[in-house]
């Protein structure tokens, strides 16, 4: 049985539970064992690298010291904020000797690099790779999807690998095995807003506005996205926005590993899809 | 005996991040992407360009503009730079330096408001949890009323654990923090 380390990261376990729920069901029926690194600590996301750069950095290398010393060589890592921190550790650590010994006094912690932080989307490659396709037994019908890449799961060469970053592809191969028809729109790179949901809720609303416009315009039924800030800036807001004067919107957002759990016959609660704020279980009556 | 130059600013940013401003060329690609630009007071392109510049004028300007807390952290601009520059590095040394410095704008008092919130819930618990997260940037912000809708629905569904999230490695997380943070920061 292959092991994967699981680095679920703190909004897992809250708003974007969802997440959590359908990469462990995933993982289940593709027979792969996620394993939990063991008191994880929080990556500081966007707050650590805006006020301390040491600690942008200390956050996420505790989690890769834990992650070695407990024998785990991959993490998934499916927040695409999470993944973005700590994958861009790994790569500003494997850069600078000086920054790894920075780091090694700061946390007392050792950390040799060994290491390989994997995003939703490497992850999902993997199952299908290891048995997954051929569980894929309930496709959806053609459903019409926008992939969203957002910021994290397409920005920085080393950190982003496999697909290009202005015109990603990474998730289509795993939409298509889904049963899925990816329409072509522009939006798939753009930023939502981000952390900035309760700061700067204005430019979030306007922002996350322009991403659902263009998806259906381009005839999309669901937009698909790997990113919990992502989700509830898209999701959660959805009323805010249309609230707003905009839209009206009614687009459900899913993730990619819940499309991928209905084409494998998971039961639409197991995946966390009845806990959306804009209803998601339409998409549940497209699959065979 | 030789008297020590003050660093410049452009040097304060090298020497943080590793980005050598003097490289940029002006050519806007960095604006031009920014989805936030069309908040901010001055562009990317412009605080790349005052970081060149230097001296007193360029630096109080600089941090005392609203436009480096209203970077997003989206990466666009070092994504696109035809000359493999950082910009988001370089915001985020130049907030480092305001809010060290003590010239954050008040009208970006809410999001210094939220990030300090952030880090507060970790250094204390060693995770992020929703409802001390909302409920201390909710006190320091003063921004008490926005979503309470939310809360209700988020809590049907799940999506707001009431108990917050605390691990045990939470003493190690506080020494990192001490090792890391400046005694200006803890203002």
């Amino acid at each position: 049985m292959t092991t994967i380390g699981y680095y679920p990261g703190c909004s897992l376990h809250g708003t974007g539970r969802e997440l959590d729920m359908s990469i462990k069901a995933l993982a289940e029926v593709a027979g792969v064992e996620l394993k939990e690194i063991e008191d994880w600590n929080c990556c500081g996301a966007s707050a650590a690298h805006n006020l301390n750069h040491d600690l942008a950095v200390a956050l996420p290398y505790r989690n890769l010291a834990l992650a070695e010393e407990q024998g785990l060589s991959e993490i998934l890592a499916p927040c695409a904020a999470c993944f973005s921190r700590m994958k861009g550790t790994t790569v500003r650590l494997a850069r600078s000797a000086e920054l790894v010994e920075k780091m090694r006094g700061i946390t007392e912690r050792e950390f040799k690099g060994t290491v390989r932080i994997l995003s939703i989307i490497e992850f999902a490659g993997r199952l299908l790779d290891e048995g997954l396709a051929e569980k894929l037994t309930s496709p959806l019908d053609g459903l019409k999807v926008a992939p969203y890449y957002g910021c994290l799961l397409a920005r920085g060469e080393e950190i982003v690998e496999g697909y290009d970053a202005e015109q990603p592809n990474g998730m289509d191969a795993a939409l298509r095995a889904a049963g899925c028809e990816i329409v072509p729109w522009n939006f798939a790179v753009e930023c939502c807003g981000g952390g900035f949901s309760m700061s700067m809720t204005d430019a979030v609303v306007d922002l996350s506005n322009a991403i659902l416009t263009d998806a259906e315009q381009a005839g999309a039924e669901a937009i698909v996205t790997g990113c919990p800030m992502c989700h509830s800036n898209l999701d959660m807001r959805q009323r805010t926005i249309n609230e707003a004067g905009l839209g009206p919107h009614d687009l459900p957002i899913v993730y990619l590993s819940e499309i991928l759990g209905l084409a494998a016959g998971i039961e639409p609660e197991r995946l966390g899809l009845d806990r959306h704020f804009v209803d998601a279980m339409r998409v549940v009556e497209r699959s065979a | 005996m030789t008297k020590t130059a003050k660093p410049t600013l452009a040097d304060e940013v090298r020497e943080a991040t590793g980005v050598d401003v003097a490289e940029c060329y002006q050519c806007g690609k960095c604006t031009a992407g920014c989805p936030m630009a069309r908040y901010m007071d001055i562009t990317p392109s412009q605080i790349m360009r005052l970081v060149q510049i230097g001296g007193e004028e360029a630096r109080r300007r600089l941090l005392a503009s609203t436009a480096i807390w209203s970077c997003v952290g989206c990466l666009t601009c070092t994504q696109r730079c035809p000359k493999d520059l950082d910009p988001a590095a370089a915001i985020d040394a130049l907030r480092e330096m305001a809010h060290r410095e003590g010239t954050v704008p008040h009208e970006q008092k809410r999001v210094l408001a939220f990030h300090k919130a952030f880090l507060k819930i970790v250094q204390h618990t060693g995770r992020m949890s929703e409802v001390p997260l909302t409920g201390l940037y909710k006190m320091t912000s003063g921004d008490l009323f926005s979503d309470v809708l939310l809360a209700p629905v988020m809590l049907a569904k799940g999506k707001l654990p009431l108990v917050p999230r605390v691990i045990h490695g939470r003493k190690e997380i506080r020494r990192i923090f001490k090792a890391c943070l400046r005694k200006e920061d803890e203002r």
